[in-house]
């Protein structure tokens, strides 16, 4: 049995008197434990709607949903304790107290016996460099230091499995870094699921090895990272400059998609070797200077999502 | 101590400890407190130079009157505010989603928060202005240890039916977007019905009758009447009887209107 068991879930809205809304089109997945996977699509997806029936504060329209065992809109408090969640957006963490003191009180919310609290507490504190910022008020944190307290929050309580809800919204760029560092050693060490909504690829590229697409309600892909940067990613492009300006290269296994003065740049599939189109470039007319740009999974993504 | 209980002491305190952490405004609240009460005894004083026993009361009795309502203001957070209102911001910012997740009744989480606040504002904005008062006029106090005893049961069953009136108000917030018209006019009825402008005991026929056993009666005048002695023996026992009844009336109504609110948010979708 897998850890989360999704079939056919299927979430309405009702709008108005008779408009109902499908915010999750019969989608389908298993996540097993220890599993890191990334679930993405763009605004208005469903992907909120998605991890809301996960945790349980939502009820499905129909479809089957298991999270460890339990249909998690019945057994929620149950579920609680087996669950850690944060939003980026969001914040579980007691605005005017002292970092500490909403610790303190998680510790008695979910009953963490006292050294298992002091034992997850010093290693959070110390992988996420928070020791100093205990006793500090949780309004005079910086973003990213708040983040941090609320992923310590989420996880004191040792939850098998890990909803991230865009958590490195509005971070710089080494928060973002120190924050998928984090993520990854409590993977390898704790083996905690980790599902994790983002907008930020490159979350994805350090943290997941499967990735979800969903767009309108749908599941578009469900899959592992290289197969997605595979698939839509059908071409490279090899970018060339010419010594002069000159019309439009013509080699065989390749198409020129653009000529701008002396530089143009050549489409090949993916899964072609570049070596065959390099060498009849370069034989056939006089370079400055070639580079090869590998598929960017944005287009990739950006085409599976105007694909519907 | 793992337990229950331990949970929602240690929410009470934190609650107690965060309302501390403001000094600037509990010195400037204790001076308002003070000044309001020094000018509503003075007005009130000349009312009963007018009226020497309205409403049973004399000029003692109304002076003390009008310190225990500076006390109460908030104690009880009389005109709303407290851990209701931090709920209502909650909804308001969908951050209440959060609360769902937690295995903790949100009443009861509230209700413990609002009791560490009301600690806070009892030994801050309640005793201090109190003893202003006591230095500068004549006040009554209760007269032997069962009546100390029967107003500190008083006290903490006004605090609960104001928590479950200012929590029922916030709920609101789950429907309507915008609260501020319902909690205005809320502040407004809290103010009039509890007597804190004008002591309940003076209205007269049926319409005194009628706020003296309404629930803001429980505020000011039923612990009030306590204090002073007006209530004693059954009278006493009725009207902690009376307060308590519309605590257990509007904390079940609490109850049932989150249970909705719930299935609300977790069927509906919010």
């Amino acid at each position: 049995m897998s850890l989360i068991e999704v079939r056919d879930l299927r979430r309405t809205f009702r709008v108005r008197r008779r408009d109902d809304v499908v915010a999750v089109h019969d989608v389908s997945f298993d996540i097993e434990p220890g599993e890191m996977v990334g679930y993405i699509g763009p605004n208005g997806a469903g992907k909120s709607t998605t991890i809301k029936m996960l945790t349980g504060i939502l009820v499905p329209t129909s479809g089957h949903l298991r999270v460890a065992g339990v249909d998690p809109s019945k057994r929620r408090t149950a579920l609680a304790s087996r669950i850690g969640v944060v939003f980026g957006q969001r914040t579980t963490l007691w605005w005017d107290l002292p970092l500490r003191d909403s610790f303190e009180l998680l510790q008695k919310i979910y009953r963490i016996p006292p050294a298992r609290y002091r034992q997850n507490l010093d290693r959070f504190l110390e992988l996420l460099d928070l020791g100093d910022l205990l006793d500090t008020p949780v309004r005079q944190l910086s973003l990213g230091q708040r983040m941090r307290g609320d992923i310590t929050a989420a996880l004191l309580h040792d939850p098998e499995i890990l909803y991230l809800d865009e958590p490195t919204i509005g971070l710089d760029v080494v928060s973002k870094g120190r924050l998928r560092e984090f993520l990854r050693a409590l993977n390898a060490e704790r083996a905690t699921t980790l599902l994790l909504t983002t907008h930020d690829l490159q979350d994805i590229e350090a943290l997941c090895d499967r990735v979800m697409v969903i767009d309108h309600g749908s599941l578009v892909f469900d899959g592992a990272l290289t197969q997605l940067q595979a698939r839509g990613g059908s071409s490279r492009t090899l970018v060339v400059d010419l010594v002069d300006e000159r019309p439009a290269i013509e080699v065989p296994g390749a198409v020129t998609v653009r000529v701008d003065g002396p530089r143009q740049w050549l489409t090949f599939p993916a899964d072609a070797s570049a070596a065959p189109i390099v060498s009849a470039v370069a034989a056939g007319y006089d370079v400055a200077d070639l580079s090869i740009q590998e598929p960017d999974i944005e287009d990739v993504i950006r085409e599976l999502y105007a694909g519907r | 101590m793992n337990g229950p209980g331990s949970l929602y002491v240690a929410i009470a305190t934190r609650a107690f400890r965060r309302y501390s952490t403001y000094t600037g405004a509990t010195v400037a609240g204790i001076f308002t407190n003070s000044v309001f009460g020094v000018i509503s005894s003075f007005v009130l004083i000349a009312v009963w130079r007018a009226n020497p026993d309205a409403g049973g009361y004399d000029t003692t009795d109304v002076v003390t009157y009008v310190w225990l309502g500076q006390a109460m203001i908030m104690t009880i957070a009389l005109w709303g505010g407290g851990a209701p209102a931090d709920l209502a911001a909650r909804i308001k910012s969908g951050d209440v989603a959060l609360d769902f997740y937690r295995p903790v009744g949100i009443l009861g989480w509230y209700l413990a928060a609002d009791v560490g606040r009301s600690a806070f504002h009892l030994l801050s904005r309640g005793l201090v202005p109190t003893l202003v008062g006591g230095l500068l006029f004549d006040l009554r106090y209760p007269s032997g240890p069962w009546v100390w005893m029967a107003f500190a049961a008083s006290l903490p069953l006004a605090l609960l039916v104001s928590f479950a009136i200012r929590f029922l108000l916030a709920m609101t917030a789950f429907w309507i977007l915008d609260d501020q018209g319902a909690t205005l006019l809320a502040s407004a009825a809290a103010v009039f019905f509890s007597g804190l402008t004008v002591p309940l005991v003076l209205f007269p026929g049926w319409f005194g009758d009628l706020v003296r056993v309404l629930p803001w009666a429980s505020y000011l005048q039923v612990p009030a009447d306590v204090w002073l002695g007006q209530r004693s023996g059954w009278s006493a026992v009725a009207g902690l009887g009376l307060q308590a009844g519309w605590a257990a009336i509007l904390l079940g109504a609490c109850a049932l209107l989150l249970r909705v609110a719930e299935r609300r948010v977790v069927v509906q979708g919010g």
